[in-house]
């Protein structure tokens, strides 16, 4: 009898096969609706969707996820309006999901994981009604697709201000007596030895130095945008090696966790950690992309084309520090860091100046960056002049890869 | 009170224990909803629904990953009938994928696209069988512990994939091949016609009818069945068995190895270490689930990858956390699992007094 129900179960399912691909002219007809609906010019008929890599529990994917939730709160959007995918993964899934928000009548798309961007090209291609925005990725300016764009912020500017809050803490320290000048040493956990986390630890580093003249950085690796254990143990190793603040560009809680329980100021990112790590926790750099997303939508509505690679900044309140935690930060952070944010927007100083970071013992007066993302991934583009480093200038995504002297790589992960 | 093994029970009465068990399990699913949520569980399973079906192209979805995840747990089933422990489904797979994706990269547009294709079948079947076929050698030679051989595979397959991911890296330090040959295309599995997907689940298709076949009918699959049965037993009637366990590992791996070309050729055109997704692992569940029939598995693939998308959909339409749907998931298969204990038990109860009939 058992076998009766097996080739009877088969057999239904191989006709099920049968029904889907007889029904051929379904999915071709449904594609043609909705890539010629989207042309939506009134907000009220506007759908936007997101792709997210994680979901809350990230805190990178959880600053996207609040960004996306204020701007349609800017724009007037209900929660039918948008559309949140949250843990999908850096392949075909990445494009099977865009393809299932374009069926669901967005006219927008946007993406937040660098390894999306092939995937959001592919289905670009295939919808060019469709305007989807890829944060971090780097391809837009080559590519060339009318309806593909990048975006990113010049966070190397907020972290340089966090740098700031950085040296002033280690010179309170020096001045208590906790160690000397000499041994003030930061500690940085990032995920990969790549251009977005090197320009960040070296943008801090100079902020931190810029008030705190002895400090030096040791800089390790986890090999991961997002594992909390590796994170805690990287914030531990460093501690253990007689680092007195750490900071880090991974995006678990695993390093904050790690310095409050040791006691050991952290200068954190993505956003404020405070609720968790009261006594340590000093002031957060992050991106908020609420501008952006604001921008990109009312761009897509009233029909004008999107920048191809946009650079939030100060300026357009994409880079921004989270509130300043009085307990653990020294005296005078708030004031220092607002006269240096108050110069950078006036061009007076710049992050890269290079009078204030030196390679192998001299300075830079040269340097080629790979900034056009071309096959050959080769050093393409000058990016000093007029006395500094042009970081996100030429393009959104950093490029920034210069080991300076005064930081110490422990260890390299490319991945 | 006792349990006691039942005879072979009447089939419409297993199926309807099974039955009771899902509509138990959905019970207890909406009660749990209700409770964490406060949202509507009919609409909560309409949602699922319409994760899975609600449109063509979640249709197509829905059968491409029936077909992946099926495609795996036939690779595992002639191991598993054999009572050969391969938990090595996830490193296989890799392994077949990897040797797939470098084949784009290294013959991409220098070989005609037919003959590329033809070379990527090759050396995906061969990768996925050598990463089989070691443990099995150790196991027939020299009898090591083939859970533990095949489970470290899976790990030494993942780091390679991390360190030719970083090999060929599309951007210095980002640690992402990219799409292989996303302007020529070459060594992309063609589609028919608008299907994306549609060679994929036709190929699936053939192998699970071969499969069937395979382990039913033919002579391979009968000594598989008797070395499950007893090694002894199978000894005794002049099977080698240790011939068997190495030709029917190497069977296995090169079924994953087929399933890693797929998922690279012919879906993700790419490769990383998330590729396999896990579905070495839940391949083992269908496989089990359906008691090592190659069809049943069609119906057992497609529950769990129905929960999955359901599950996904969920998420997104109610703003509910992926850990609520795996919550539910969880539920439905811990139901239908205890179910087949009372299918193969009964419980008596025994009274103090005797009973008077």
């Amino acid at each position: 009898m058992k076998k009766v129900i097996a080739v009877l179960l088969a057999v239904a399912m191989l006709l099920a096969l049968a029904a889907c691909t007889g029904g051929k002219k379904e999915p071709a007809n449904t594609d043609e609706q909705t890539t010629a609906a989207p042309e939506a010019n009134d907000l009220a008929d506007l759908k936007v969707g997101f792709i997210f890599l994680h979901d809350e529990n990230s805190t990178y994917d959880l600053n996207f996820i609040n960004a996306a939730k204020a701007a349609a709160a800017e724009l007037g959007l209900s929660d039918e309006q948008i559309i949140l995918k949250t843990n999908v993964p850096e392949g075909q899934e990445c494009q099977d999901t865009a393809e299932d928000l374009v069926d669901a009548g967005c006219s927008i798309i946007f993406a937040d994981s660098f390894g999306h961007e092939d995937f959001m090209i592919e289905s670009a291609k295939a919808h060019p009604d469709v305007q989807y925005c890829h944060a971090t990725g780097t391809k837009a300016h080559t590519e060339g697709h009318a309806n593909y764009h990048n975006a990113f912020a010049a966070i190397y500017e907020g972290r340089y201000l966090a740098g700031i809050a950085a040296g002033m803490k280690l010179n309170e320290m020096i001045e208590a007596g906790q160690f000397t000048a000499e041994e003030a040493k930061i500690g940085y956990v990032g995920a990969y030895t790549y251009a977005e986390v090197m320009s960040g630890y070296t943008s801090f580093f100079l902020g931190a130095r810029s008030v705190c003249p002895t400090a030096t950085m040791e800089v390790t690796f986890t090999g991961s945008w997002y594992d909390e254990t590796a994170e805690k143990e990287a914030a531990n190793k460093l501690i253990a090696d007689n680092c007195k603040l750490i900071s880090q560009h991974a995006d678990s809680m695993g390093a904050p966790t790690a310095c409050e329980l040791a006691g050991v100021p952290d200068v954190s990112y993505n956003g404020s950690t405070v609720d968790q790590c009261p006594n340590t926790f000093i002031v957060s750099s992050r991106i908020d992309w609420t501008p952006y997303f604001v921008y990109a939508i009312k761009a897509a509505v009233a029909g004008e084309a999107i920048d191809t690679d946009w650079t939030g900044t100060i300026a357009t309140g994409s880079v921004v520090l989270t509130d300043i935690n009085e307990k653990a930060a020294a005296a005078g952070t708030a004031e220092a860091i607002a006269e240096a944010k108050a110069k950078l927007e006036a061009g007076e100083l710049h992050v890269y100046d290079i009078t204030t970071f030196t390679k192998d013992g001299a300075q830079l007066d040269s340097y080629l960056a790979d900034v056009d993302t071309d096959a050959d991934f080769t050093p393409d583009t000058e990016v000093i002049k007029d006395g500094y480093f042009h970081e996100s200038e030429m393009r959104s995504a950093p490029y920034f890869d210069i080991e300076i002297d005064g930081i110490t790589l422990l260890d390299r992960n490319y991945g | 009170m006792h349990i006691v093994k039942r005879d072979q029970m009447a089939w419409y009465k297993s199926w309807l224990i099974r039955a009771a068990a899902i509509v138990a399990a959905l019970i207890v699913c909406a009660l749990v909803t209700v409770l964490l949520t406060h949202k509507d569980p009919i609409k909560v399973y309409a949602t699922m629904f319409s994760g899975a079906f609600g449109t063509p192209r979640r249709i197509w979805n829905l059968l491409q990953n029936i077909a992946m995840l099926l495609c795996v747990s036939l690779a595992v089933t002639p191991a598993f009938k054999m009572k050969f422990w391969n938990i090595g489904a996830e490193g296989q797979v890799l392994v077949g994928g990897l040797a797939t994706a470098a084949c784009m990269i290294l013959f991409g547009g220098k070989i005609p696209n037919a003959l590329l294709i033809l070379v990527l079948v090759v050396a995906s079947i061969l990768a996925g069988a050598i990463w089989a076929v070691i443990p099995a050698l150790f196991k027939a030679k020299w009898n090591t512990n083939e859970t533990l051989f095949t489970l470290m595979m899976n790990y030494v397959g993942i780091q390679l994939v991390s360190y030719f991911s970083m090999y060929w890296e599309a951007q210095k330090g980002s640690g992402q091949i990219g799409i292989i040959n996303q302007s020529t295309r070459a060594g992309w599995l063609p589609r028919i016609g608008e299907y994306e997907y549609l060679l994929n689940i036709l190929i699936v298709a053939v192998i699970t009818v071969l499969m069937y076949i395979y382990l039913k009918y033919s002579k391979h699959g009968y000594e598989i069945s008797v070395v499950g049965e007893s090694q002894n037993t199978a000894r005794y009637i002049g099977v080698n068995v240790k011939k068997v366990i190495i030709r029917t590992m190497i069977l296995s791996g090169a079924v994953c190895g087929i399933a890693g070309f797929l998922l690279v050729s012919g879906t993700n055109h790419t490769i990383n270490t998330t590729t396999a997704d896990g579905r070495g692992f839940t391949a083992i569940m269908v496989s089990w689930l359906a008691k090592f029939n190659p069809l049943f598995m069609v119906l057992t693939s497609f529950l769990l990858v129905f929960l999955q998308k359901g599950a996904n959909e969920i998420a997104t339409v109610f703003g509910l956390n992926k850990s609520f749907s795996d919550i539910l998931t969880g539920i439905i298969l811990f139901f239908i699992i205890g179910c087949e204990f009372f299918i193969n038990y009964r419980i008596v109860f025994r009274h103090s007094h005797k009973e008077v009939k």
